[in-house]
């Protein structure tokens, strides 16, 4: 008799039960992977100075390219050395903490700031800013978004297992994106790339720095609307060193 | 309420559904493949501001200019300097991994005072006052006991100012004992003193020659100044010049020249007397220069008219007479004909009767000091330092004979004799040297018979080391006083080899030094300092970058600019002028010398019965085999048939391999008389049949563990075998067997 009841409730099992646990497991796997996981993967830090981009961009003439410059050989220096930050701070200006707390800290001390870099790339990366920026006419906003408009140091999320920063993948785990500056990766370089080449001229081809074979050659194939096969030879050695 | 197995299982399936729905498994896929590229061991040069900065790289005589790109304060890229009279933008491979040899590990960071024995590694790191302290103290302390002629200096080279700084303290100290590496400089310059009565180095035109016969020089396997070499090679490829190599293996330059001619091995010689034969009997030489300009044609014509017949040399050289005699014609009938010699990158002396043959080979198609030929290029002569006061120790110090018996009544053409060295101070029950100091140089490698050097070493009570690096000198010295390595030091680079113009290279500072190093010549000025008396009075300045300055003088603010300094004006004198001999001429027959030259080959050790087979080294542009270590990234482009993990393969000839018996591969020892090792086979069709090769520059046992233990030292197979007129080492080869292991 206790056999049969128990064979009985089985029974019962196989029927609500066992699609409870699949609604179950899929809803804790949602949660796990939508909610927990990116919790996990990404550990917050704060900038060592909250540094205020706003008040910088009112003080100085030339806009970003005050700190964020050209050097005589072309290439850039993204981040400003201490060097150019003593022109100004040589002495604490105003009571902001963060402005007391750089002059004794790091100015005092001649030393350099480590700065956790939102845009940072694996060293492979060929990245010019001079073909971008200067050819290209492109904005710094295009890719790094309204940063400069910022009064805080927004926190710097790592990825604990690549140690690059969140805004490389995108704040949306999903890796879709909105706005050309949510994402930067390989993919994000190779839509725009690819956007610019169409109803490309003579004209617009120069100011790329992009060579011509990215118009599509005839053994290449379509892969996708964006991304696709680059089967010329060195082609990735542009942006891969 | 109870979990069934089902139920679990669904669970799994929802999870399994769930997880593919969230980005989990791609962004983790995602990471994990940035995080693998990223190991923490992969170096990653750090952003910053580039700048570059030219300089001269010291790591072979060649002297080229370089230009190395630094991001911030660190070096990370070497290139060859456009526009330098040397290189113009070319550089070796060698030269591109320097900055293994600036940043690597086998640095001495330092000045190091031995504890253990000898070899033992076991040092204490001293201060730079102690070190020299210790130094000067025993310098005084040979000088008082009236031995101030037993301390001797092993340089690699006798000019600039740091070789000077040198012989000037030993000139001032009283000892005669200034020694350079050996090298085919030593033969050109004798043969160009004997037959021209100037005392120069030999400059060859080669960017104008248009016919270019080498007797076994690797013109490209890194013979005189090596990317100059790669550069004229590529020119003559292009404008159609040809040339001709001559020599047993198919080397690089064999297989990238117009014609090689396999000869059978050391006879060279002979060929060259054969060709002047055919060149004589023919009247194909320049009689212009040959009437007006020559003296001893006559005795040198009868020479090679009774000795050198094309069947005769044919019998000794192995080549084919009518061969012989079609390329003298091609020879003489070139435009701008040039004959080189010294056997691959041309590290050892060699026979004197080669170099005088092969030089007379050039006069007699009249291009000694003429467009496309071979010039006698004097030093340049910017070190005009005032003359040293002797004071009576070093006058009497002065008169000894030198160990190395250079200039002695033996040896009266030679001026260093550094292959004879280990044999003098091994004869002796007490070493004649007590003292011993080494610069820029590691003879515990690079001379031949190392076991021997060792010993000798060994026997000498006082050793101290220059070396930047943990070297196999360095490692049994007593003493270890670190320079600078080329990239963080001054130095003036004078007379890049071979060329036949007058350029001063100024190696500078890229960088700050990285560790506890000293410039070699601070060194030597604070030891002089440190002695007092007269021999603090030779050494007037602070240190040696205020000596350089004012040595330079007029020349310091341009070559700092531009990195060199060349003299525009330098020319050679007429053929009027251009001969301080005896008759004041060009001496086909030098009537300095006492005694008669043979012109034959150099028999080479061992007996053919006990050692069927004959050894001769090759040398490659991948393989540094000098003073400096192999560094790792040029040890990874050797060829597996060349290097396989430890194991150095010995090239042979298919049909002997066949005839004992050996295929690809194999193990074997290598026997000769003065030692032996175990070595693998390679088989190699460019090789003449009876005859093996080994590469030199491997087998090191210091430096660091990226260097040493790779392949077997050449020199520990092989002595030296004195030429009878000049005293230099004229072995080419050593007599071998093989066994199976
Ligand atoms: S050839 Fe000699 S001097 Fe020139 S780059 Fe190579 S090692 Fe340096």
């Amino acid at each position: 008799m206790s056999r049969l009841i128990e064979e009985k409730g089985k029974e019962s099992e196989s029927g609500g039960f066992i699609i409870l646990f699949f609604i179950l497991g899929l809803a804790a796997s949602l949660v796990l992977g939508w909610g927990v996981f990116p919790k996990l993967l990404y550990s917050q830090k704060k900038q060592p100075i909250d540094f205020n981009h706003v008040l910088h961009v009112e003080a100085v003439e030339e806009g970003c390219e005050s700190c964020h410059f050209f050097r005589e050989d072309g290439s850039f220096s993204g981040l400003p050395k201490l060097a150019q930050c003593v022109d100004c701070h040589e002495e604490i200006q105003g009571e902001d903490p963060n402005e007391v707390k750089f002059v004794e800290e790091f100015v005092a001390n001649e030393r350099e700031v480590p700065w956790l870099v939102y845009a940072e790339q694996p060293d492979c990366v060929f990245f010019s800013h001079a073909a971008h920026v200067k050819m290209g006419k492109m904005e710094c906003v295009l890719c790094h978004g309204h940063i400069g408009e910022s009064s805080h140091s927004r926190v710097y999320e790592e990825n604990r297992v690549t140690g690059y920063s969140r805004d490389i993948w995108g704040k949306n785990i999903s890796g879709l994106k909105k706005n050309t500056w949510d994402r930067m990766k390989m993919d994000d370089c190779a839509e725009c790339h690819a956007k610019n080449k169409i109803g490309y001229d003579k004209t617009s081809m120069e100011t790329l720095p992009w060579p011509l074979n990215w118009a599509l050659l005839p053994y290449e194939k379509q892969i996708g609307p964006k991304a696709r096969v680059q089967a010329k030879k060195d082609a990735c050695f542009v942006c891969h060193k | 309420m109870k979990i069934g197995r089902r139920s679990f299982l669904s669970f799994i399936i929802g999870g399994a559904a769930g997880t593919a729905l969230s980005p989990l498994a791609w962004k983790s896929m995602d990471d994990s493949s940035i995080w693998s590229q990223n190991w923490p061991w992969t170096p990653v040069p750090a952003d910053g501001e580039v700048s570059h900065v030219n300089s001269v790289c010291t790591l072979c005589p060649g002297g080229c200019g370089i230009t190395v790109r630094k991001v911030d304060d660190r070096a990370v890229k070497i290139e060859g300097m456009k526009g330098h009279p040397v290189n113009d933008g070319g550089v070796c491979i060698l030269g591109l991994s320097a900055l293994q040899l600036l940043y690597g590990p086998t640095r001495v960071k330092a000045p190091l005072k031995r504890v253990g024995e000898r070899g033992e590694e076991k040092w204490q790191e001293i201060s730079w006052s102690e070190a020299v302290a210790e130094v000067a103290a025993k310098l005084g302390d040979l000088r008082s006991k009236g031995k101030s002629h037993t301390v001797c200096s092993i340089l690699d080279s006798d000019k600039g100012t740091v070789p000077y700084l040198f012989g000037r303290l030993l000139t001032v100290y009283g000892s005669p004992n200034f020694i350079r590496t050996p090298s085919i400089q030593d033969s050109y310059e004798l043969a160009i003193n004997l037959m021209h009565g100037v005392q120069a180095s030999a400059g060859f035109d080669v960017e104008h020659a248009d016919f270019v016969l080498s007797f076994g020089s690797g013109l490209i396997d890194g013979w005189g100044s090596p990317v100059r070499m790669f550069k004229a090679n590529s020119n003559w490829k292009d404008s159609g010049s040809k040339v001709v190599q001559i020599e047993p293996r198919l080397s690089n330059t064999a297989a990238k020249s117009d014609k090689w001619i396999p000869i059978n091995p050391g006879t060279e010689v002979a060929l060259a007397m054969g060709l002047a034969h055919v060149i004589i009997k023919e009247s194909l030489y320049d009689s212009d220069f040959v009437n007006n300009y020559s003296s001893g044609f006559d005795k040198f014509k009868q020479l090679v008219l009774d000795k050198y017949n094309p069947d005769n040399v044919a019998q000794i050289t192995g080549v084919d007479s009518s061969a012989l005699v079609s390329l003298a014609r091609n020879f003489a009938h070139a435009s701008k004909p040039l004959a080189v010699c010294g056997r691959g990158q041309g590290k050892t002396q060699g026979s004197l009767d080669e170099f005088i043959a092969v030089h007379a080979l050039n006069a007699l198609v009249g291009n000694i000091n003429s467009e496309g030929g071979v010039w006698a290029v004097p030093d340049p002569d910017y070190i005009k330092w005032p003359e040293v006061e002797m004071d009576s120790v070093a006058a009497v110090g002065m008169q000894k004979e030198r160990i190395d018996g250079a200039g002695s009544e033996t040896y009266p053409y030679a001026r260093y004799l550094l292959n004879r060295f280990s044999g003098v101070v091994n004869s002796e029950e007490e070493s004649p040297v007590n003292a011993l100091f080494v610069a820029g140089a590691n003879p515990l490698y690079t001379i031949s018979d190392s076991k021997a050097v060792k010993e000798a070493f060994s026997k000498i009570p006082f050793v101290v080391s220059f070396s930047s690096y943990m070297d196999e000198t360095a490692k049994n010295a007593d003493l270890i006083l670190p320079n600078h390595v080329f990239l963080e030091r001054y130095e003036d680079v004078p007379m890049p080899v071979g060329l036949q113009k007058h350029v001063i290279g100024l190696s500078r500072p890229v960088v700050k030094p990285q560790f506890n190093t000293k410039h070699v010549g601070d060194v030597i000025i604070l030891i002089a300092k440190a002695l007092g008396g007269r021999i603090a009075d030779a050494f007037p300045w602070d240190n040696y970058e205020a000596c350089l300055e004012e040595t330079l003088g007029d020349k310091w603010e341009s070559i700092v600019e531009n990195g060199f300094w060349s003299d525009p004006d330098f020319k050679v004198p007429a053929s009027e002028e251009a001969f301080n001999t005896p008759s004041g001429k060009f001496e086909f027959i030098p009537a300095n010398l006492k005694s008669p030259l043979d012109f034959s080959p150099v028999t080479i050790e061992g007996s053919d019965i006990s050692y069927p087979l004959i050894l001769v080294p090759y040398d490659s542009m991948r393989l540094a085999n000098g003073f400096i270590g192999n560094p790792p990234f040029i040890t990874k482009t050797v060829e597996d048939t060349v290097l396989k993990g430890k194991d150095v393969f010995v090239e042979i000839n298919p049909k002997t391999a066949e005839e004992i018996g050996l295929i690809e591969g194999r193990y074997v020892d290598i026997r000769t008389p003065r030692g032996k090792a175990k070595v693998r086979v390679h088989l190699f069709d460019g090789i003449m049949p009876g005859i093996v090769a080994l590469p030199r520059g491997l087998g090191h046992t210091a430096y660091d563990k990226y260097i040493a233990g790779k392949g077997i030292n050449f020199n520990e197979l092989i002595g030296p075998v004195e030429d009878p007129v000049s005293g230099f080492d004229a072995a080419w080869g050593i007599r071998a067997r093989l066994t199976k292991v």
